[in-house]
């Protein structure tokens, strides 16, 4: 089942939670809605599944029109961030809930609700756990009875909520790795909408990057981080700090010097270029064009974050050393980039929204 | 205080100071609700079990209890369904004049019930503004049951809306999205997943409202007219016979009151322990 989502608008009171989004899903794959808090992504999974109705716009499942369905006719499986269970029903009748609600033409007998049920509690390896209550279950197994429960009406697409949001670290691991397994066993198109960029570049076939109710960019994870068309998402996905320039004739200058970093394919005028920590490499700071004070170090991992503080605005630039670098806070050096991006009219640092606000 | 034993964590008093907080509310306790509990209990059984029994020989004290077991079945009922109504409307959904509707199901608790009572006979008495309409119709309100009636369910009003409210409230709406997502109607949801969720809180809602239906003095006292026999519910009657200097049976009447008031209790604690798991589950997320 591929959707088709055009020029979809909903506006809470003032502010815009979907400005305009169009999105084809693909028939099978698994695509994550990555952005901020606040960028529209829950809006548009909310809207698919038809918990949300949209001003204007349109959703296609296949050839047919979704909007003019209610939830129930939609036929999708919706996995809630909190799980959602039905706190007073067992295990067992959680998953089996959405079958026993079905019409008596459509509904199954009870011996194949149990034999559904089973296949669906072996499938997410919680065998043994059906009489368990809710309450009685930890995190990562409510949300995979959560999704048992929205597999057993053979959804015609599964919509996840930040279905890991509420777990602790190792589980979301875990549960990641799992539910890739679980795709691709049962083939559902899948979406699943989720803040954590690792979240959607380690589980989907695509990601579509959305913001203030915008799709920025959709593609692989390839395309997404290696490519990314917007300054939003290259800030977005991994990290970067940015440098005010001057775009002239193809040269970026940077306070009246020219950087020694190639052609820059933008307009003349005030730009940024933009520069992932780990293609910044430190200079001898009397031959650098860029050259700055080191203000902070910290260990990340295997790595060590400086942050260099840059010409007469101060610009923050953050480079990835490897921690034998010899250097030390109040150090000056000068800074080479590896690798840089820039982008037509892009004059100031791009916001990041509520969830990366830094 | 160097001689004092360090207090077990950093929240708790010292020992002599939790004895007199603990002293304090079992003093209070029991000046307030045992003793009046006992006393009612003593002053019915003063003369013996025989005459406690004869206090209920009375036809009158038979009416009574008769008029109020017929008044709560219909005032409890009624608002089981307002109360359900107006909860789930105020907690699952946005509306405008929601703040004005939960203002007016405080109100009764807020406005004394016999301001409430004079109301109801300033609107059907027969002085009243519908008091000309309703002779001519043949139709009395006012002393007589459909007054006391709706006295109760005015008076009893708010008391399964609030055990609810707050409850639905904290539970929003994310299990009902769950159920309609997997295809169940309106009515399913309702009857599947919001209502066996505040069961427990409903159920109480309706103790406490029987209880307090079955209870009223003021609201019920100016609607009814006192009509020995006809009118007059149980709090009524124990009046009369206490004014009657009829203490024995003026007590073994009120002694039923207080023991529905057992009742409701014992029947609370006793779900709570026999359903105490799922009690919990509908309290934890």
């Amino acid at each position: 089942m591929d959707l088709k989502i055009r020029d979809l608008h909903k506006d809470y009171g003032q502010f815009p939670a979907l400005n305009g989004v169009s999105l084809d899903i693909r028939s099978g794959e698994l695509i994550a809605l990555l952005g901020p808090s606040g960028s529209g992504k829950t809006t548009l999974l909310r809207a698919i599944a038809g918990l949300e109705i949209p001003e204007r716009g349109q959703i296609l499942f296949g050839d047919e029109d979704a909007l003019s369905k209610s939830v129930q006719e939609r036929n999708v499986g919706f996995v809630f961030q909190h799980y959602a269970l039905f706190r007073h029903m067992k295990v067992f009748d959680n998953i089996a809930f959405g079958l026993r609600v079905r019409g008596r033409a459509r509904r199954p007998a009870e011996a194949e609700i149990a034999k559904k049920v089973r296949e669906l509690l072996d499938l997410v390896q919680l065998s043994g756990l059906e009489a368990r209550y809710p309450a009685q279950l930890s995190g990562g197994q409510r949300q995979r009875v959560a999704l048992a429960r929205a597999l057993a009406i053979e959804p015609q697409v599964l919509l996840l909520d930040e279905p890991f949001g509420a777990l602790d670290a190792q589980v979301r691991k875990e549960l990641r790795r799992w539910l890739r397994a679980i795709h691709d066993e049962t083939g559902h198109t899948t979406v699943f909408v989720t803040h954590d960029q690792d979240e959607a570049l380690e589980l989907a076939d695509r990601v579509a990057v959305l913001n203030k109710g915008n799709i920025e960019q959709v593609g692989t994870p390839d395309d997404v981080y290696d490519r990314p068309e917007t300054p939003f998402v290259y800030a977005f996905i991994g990290d970067s700090t940015s440098l005010p320039v001057t775009i002239e004739q193809g040269r970026a200058l940077f306070e009246g010097s020219p950087l020694p970093i190639g052609a820059v394919d933008s307009p003349d005028g005030p730009s940024r270029i933009h520069i992932r920590p780990q293609d910044v490499t430190l200079a001898n700071p009397d031959d650098a064009a860029v050259h700055g004070e080191i203000i902070g170090l910290r260990r990340s991992g295997a790595h060590r974050r400086a942050d260099v503080c840059v010409g007469k605005a101060r610009s923050r630039i953050e480079a990835l050393l490897s921690p034998e670098t010899d250097v030390s806070v109040g150090e000056r050096v000068g800074l080479a980039f590896k690798g840089f991006a820039a982008y037509p009219q892009d004059p100031t640092p791009p916001k990041l929204g509520l969830a990366r606000a830094a | 205080m160097a001689d004092a034993a360090p207090p077990s964590s950093p929240t708790s008093e010292s020992p002599a100071a939790r004895l007199a907080l603990i002293a304090v509310a079992v003093i209070f306790l029991g000046f307030f609700l045992f003793l009046p509990l006992i006393a009612v209990f003593t002053e019915a059984l003063r003369n013996g079990v025989g005459a406690y029994l004869a206090a209920f020989d009375d036809p009158d004290t038979i009416s009574a209890i008769k008029l109020t077991v017929l008044v709560a079945a219909i005032a409890v009922p009624l608002n089981l369904v307002f109360g359900l109504a107006a909860s789930w409307a105020i907690a699952k959904f946005e509306f405008k004049g929601k703040s004005l509707l939960l203002t007016l199901i405080d109100l009764p608790f807020s406005v004394s019930p016999v301001v409430s009572g004079m109301c109801y006979v300033l609107l059907f008495g027969g002085q009243g503004y519908f008091g000309k309409w309703l002779q001519s119709h043949d139709l009395q309100i006012i002393f007589a049951l459909p007054g006391i009636v709706l006295a109760t369910v005015f008076v009893t009003f708010p008391f399964v809306a609030r055990e609810l409210i707050p409850l639905m409230q904290e539970q929003g709406t994310s299990e009902e999205e769950a159920a309609l997502s997997l295809g169940a109607r309106g009515f399913r949801t309702f009857w599947s997943v919001t209502l066996p969720n505040v069961r427990w809180a409903l159920l109480y809602g309706v103790l406490l409202c029987n209880a307090r239906a079955m209870g009223e003095f003021g609201a019920v006292s100016v609607v009814s007219g006192h009509l020995r026999g006809l009118t007059n519910t149980v709090p009524l009657q124990v009046e009369i016979l206490y004014n009657d200097y009829n203490f024995v049976a003026a007590f073994a009447v009120a002694s039923v009151l207080a023991g529905l008031g057992l009742v409701t209790l014992a029947i609370k604690t006793g779900l709570e322990w026999r359903y105490g798991d799922e009690i919990s589950a509908a309290h934890r997320r």
